[in-house]
């Protein structure tokens, strides 16, 4: 039996939270807002040299032949790899659990180059100057090969092979088929897809097209490495992942683990694209071999042309629908371009079902069926949303479409349909990543008050149907509801350590990564919870492979939730050691103690924690008050949401304005409110802008034609919609505190809801995305046919 | 060559390379608060004023800016003695990643000072140059807005 504190109540809903539930200032941010914190490239050594790229120039090409003779006579250059110097070792770039469920298809420098941008060699020279100039002397000759660049050819009898060569594949024995350029392929079936769309009174069937998006995290990929005095190989990344590019680093370099150390400072952003392990063996690799600190910094431009896209998706959905709305029968059949490399290939594929199905659950025939492709084009990879922003595009305007042909209310067609609290979907056992998914039960779901609080603050009911107009503009409110996951179940693992110092203050050293989330912040608000203290007493660490334990990384929704539990059954330890020296001071029994605002009540007086941790290590049966936790977990609660759109269109010249943007989300106990909004916030501008202005533009041999921002349109503040965000608080029994995670859902929506909203002003109905100015007046034009 | 610039208000003379950016300059000399984002002015994140008007540093020459006044984050507030844009920031929930936050606060800062109460359209317009990926702006206007209800 334990005594009572300010926090027992950890797995229930309480209203006593003291430091969990508040916006506090986030931990690092006056360090950042000063200029003081540091990234990887303020990171310096004396004697640093730097690392130039060299790019192939064509989509598909064979190296014939590589001199890099006048290249090394320039004075300052220390040395040149490429294929013919360093060893071919097949791997993957994405940073996913082992054995990584991606494709080994990559080789850090391959004689063969698969898309522009594909990596020929490296140089090391003194300045980043004279490393640019050697690369520009190398002398490649190629055989340029027929390139791909139609995903939807890829499997074509006759189209050009990307991945022929032998010995590539998954460890995990995914299916694999690169003659007919598939990378990944998943079939699963619930019921009998093609008997329950007989059975139904309706059925549809329509194909959405989602694009590439650049992640543009501003601080671009960087990777510093240096020996220590030791030796061992010191490597400071723009990673979300320390310990996968640790063990990445090592499979490459061909040393052991212990040999190599992984620092991440802070981190400018990453929403994926830092997922993934593809420079730092190239600085590991020169510092291996020349003993110099190396320093590689992309320049914007390398970010977008070598870097990692979001997988551009075709998906034609189908759907059997009754009379009264029930959806009795609904498939994705998705082809998905990974680019020329596969990385997470099987399982951003596999989260366009399985984290896109389950919201409509109750429908007793259902299929994914999903392949994914090689092209001659850039390399995708993790991006925010992970495939289900790819599947809630056609899957929300697949909603709008059944309800309107109904004569129904959207919001009622998913208030029937949709998944709730004490439900499952046979999807989330069927349908895991890399494996099968994990049966689970709904234990917490906001999507009725997320759908009721939304419709309200958008004035639904007064703006839906009604086309209003002012001259040339119409407006139009359209909505998308959807759904992410927590952590990945049974295979995300996170672990956390804390020791407290004589002052009361405690050291929590954790492997989850902060990337600008803020999860230093919620994971010590999370132990400062939980040991009556405040969060300036909790000292927080990411990560560092040498100091702090293993955690998967920054992916996956899992920081929350799944670190934020390790750290929570930490400080638990912690505050039961602190427990059990109290009593010894007081010699009461420890179920009589009470533990308040960094103290132990007990009958009769009270004991400081600065007084209960000098006891313990300086007075008596001597120890340092310390534990460790781990945690894995058996379920991926989802986050839920209902995002509203309300958009202006000017029907003479097809510009699309978006007026108000309402956001509401479910993420069980916001640990931090400001944080939770910033991330629906920074999700949703991210989403909109990728549905409107961003977009890819390749030249008929597979370049990227506008590799910079003042042509690769980000929305800037002057574009911002009036954007409302509602958290509506509900609590998950299995998560810290009552918690899930946030970090991904919010991204799904934009592109669903603004479609509908122009359908609703102007009828028109949008299959690919982006919605340019230019593409919604040539449908206006279409549509006036 | 050599050049002299006045940073934060301290004369200083530097050894450059003719063609080094503004940017590089700064970095190389300690002010690691000046961020390369994009290197063609698209994103504010090497943004520091100059004789008090923000700039790209990226797009500028040293060489070209010689005995120009330059302030940069360094030269804005500590972290005893923050201004009250990069507090009212902080509090505001306005910094994730905090990559391009020293730039956007140069530029809230030049605002404040020439427009000391200025309209949410206002804020919108001085930080536009800036992209941000981590927030969608929506708290940095509003800690924008917050600074100037302090001065």
């Amino acid at each position: 039996m334990l005594p009572k504190g300010c926090n027992m109540e950890s797995k229930k809903p309480t209203t006593d939270l003291k430091t969990v539930g508040f916006s506090v200032n986030k931990i690092d941010a006056l360090s950042l807002s000063t200029g003081r914190a540091q990234f990887t490239d303020d990171f310096s050594a004396p004697n640093t040299a730097h690392i130039k790229l060299l790019y192939s120039p064509h989509a598909h090409a064979k190296i014939k032949s590589l001199d890099t003779s006048e290249a090394l006579k320039i004075p300052g250059v220390i040395d040149i790899i490429h294929h013919g110097n360093v060893p071919a070792i097949l791997h993957t770039t994405a940073g996913q659990g082992y054995p990584e469920p991606s494709p080994y298809d990559t080789l850090m420098f391959d004689s063969t180059m698969r898309f522009v941008g594909d990596r020929v060699a490296a140089v090391l020279a003194e300045t980043p100057e004279i490393a640019e100039a050697a690369v520009s002397k190398i002398k490649v000759e190629y055989e340029i090969l027929p390139a791909l660049l139609d995903f939807e050819k890829a499997t074509d009898d006759d189209a050009p092979k990307i991945h022929p060569e032998k010995g590539k594949g998954y460890l995990i024995g995914a299916p694999y088929f690169p003659e007919k350029n598939i990378a990944a392929k998943i079939l699963i079936d619930v019921g009998n897809l093609e008997q329950g769309l007989k059975e139904s009174d309706f059925t549809f069937t329509e194909t959405f097209y989602s694009h590439y998006g650049s992640h543009s995290a501003l601080e671009p990929h960087a990777a510093f490495s240096y020996l220590d005095e030791r030796n061992r190989l010191i490597i400071v990344s723009t990673t979300q992942v320390p310990f996968h590019t640790r063990r990445i680093c090592s499979h490459l370099l061909q040393i052991p683990i212990r040999q190599i150390r992984v620092i991440k400072p802070r981190i400018g952003g990453g929403f994926g694209a830092k997922q993934e392990v593809f420079i730092d063996y190239i600085a590991g690799m020169f510092t291996l071999r020349t003993g110099r600190p190396a320093k590689l910094v992309l320049t914007r431009e390398e970010v977008f042309v070598s870097s990692r896209t979001r997988h551009p998706m075709r998906v034609t959905v189908q759907a059997g629908v009754q009379k009264d709305g029930t959806i009795h029968a609904i498939a994705l059949n998705a082809l998905m371009n990974t680019g020329a490399y596969g990385a997470h290939a099987l399982t951003v594929l596999s989260n366009a079902g399985s984290k896109v199905l389950p919201l409509i659950n109750k429908a007793p025939h259902q299929r994914f069926n999903g392949t994914t492709v090689y092209t001659n084009l850039p390399v995708a990879g993790a991006y925010r949303g992970y495939g289900a922003t790819q599947g809630y595009f056609p899957l929300g305007q697949m909603m709008d479409i059944i309800a309107r042909k109904l004569g129904i209310d959207v919001l009622d067609l998913y208030r029937k349909n949709a998944i709730r609290n004490g439900e499952t979907s046979p999807i989330f056992e069927k349908l895991g990543e890399g494996k099968e998914g994990v049966e689970q039960i709904i234990e917490s779901c906001g999507l009725d008050e997320c759908i009721d609080r939304g419709a309200r603050e958008i004035g639904w009911s007064g703006k839906r149907n009604k086309k209003i107009r002012n001259g040339a503009k119409v407006r139009g409110v359209g909505m998308a509801c959807m759904m992410q996951g927590s952590s990945i179940p049974r295979v995300d693992m996170g672990a956390a350590y804390m020791k407290m110092n004589e002052d009361g203050s405690f050291n929590l050293q954790i492997g989850a990564t902060d990337i600008g989330t803020g999860s230093d912040t919620i994971l010590g608000q999370i132990a400062a919870e939980t040991l009556c203290v405040g969060i300036d007493d909790i000292l927080v660490t990411s990560s560092d492979t040498d100091f702090t334990p293993f955690d998967v990384g920054a992916y996956a929704s899992s920081t929350t939730y799944l670190s934020g539990e390790a750290v929570r059954k930490c400080a638990e330890k912690i505050r039961l050691q602190i427990l059990g020296v109290a009593a010894e001071m007081s010699r009461m029994p420890v179920e009589s103690l009470t533990m308040k605002e960094k103290m132990v009540f007990y009958k009769g007086g009270k004991l400081s924690f600065e007084e209960i941790c000098h006891y313990a290590m300086y007075t008596a049966n001597q120890f340092q008050i310390q534990a460790s936790e781990s945690h894995f977990t058996t379920a991926s609660p989802p986050p839920f949401a209902a995002h509203f759109a309300e958009v202006e269109i000017d029907i003479e010249t097809g510009d699309i304005r978006v007026v108000k943007y309402v956001a509401a989300a479910d993420c069980g106990q916001p640990i931090n409110p400001k944080l939770v909004e910033g991330q629906i916030e920074g999700a949703v501008v991210n989403g909109i802008s990728w549905t409107l202005t961003e977009e890819f533009l390749f030249n008929e041999k597979g370049k990227l034609t506008n590799p910079n921002f003042g042509r690769y349109k980000l929305y800037s503040a002057a574009d911002l919609p009036d954007i409302k965000t509602i958290v509506v608080p509900t609590w998950e029994p299995t998560g810290p505190y009552g918690a899930k995670s946030v970090a991904e859902i919010g991204i799904n929506g934009p592109a669903p809801a603004i479609a509908n909203a122009i359908f609703d002003a102007i009828g028109v109905r949008l299959h690919s995305l982006p919605f340019t100015a230019e593409k919604v007046f040539q449908a206006l034009k279409e549509s006036a046919r | 060559m050599k050049i002299e610039l006045v940073i934060n208000q301290t004369k200083k003379n530097l050894e450059i390379q003719p063609g080094e950016t503004l940017l590089e300059t700064l970095r190389a000399n300690g002010y690691t608060g000046v961020k390369y984002g994009c290197g063609s002015g698209d994103c504010g994140a090497c943004m520091v004023l100059m004789n008090d008007e923000p700039v790209n540093s990226c797009q500028i020459l040293t060489a070209s800016v010689a005995g120009e006044s330059i302030t940069t984050i360094e030269g804005v507030g500590t972290m005893d003695k923050p201004h009250p844009v990069q507090e009212e920031l902080v509090k505001a929930g306005a910094i994730q990643c905090g990559y391009c936050t020293p730039g956007i606060v140069l530029s809230a800062v030049a605002l404040l000072n020439r427009n000391p109460h200025p309209t949410d359209e206002e804020i919108k317009k001085a930080i536009d140059s800036h992209l941000c990926r981590c927030t969608g702006y929506v708290k940095i206007i509003e800690g924008i807005k917050n600074a100037s209800e302090r001065l």
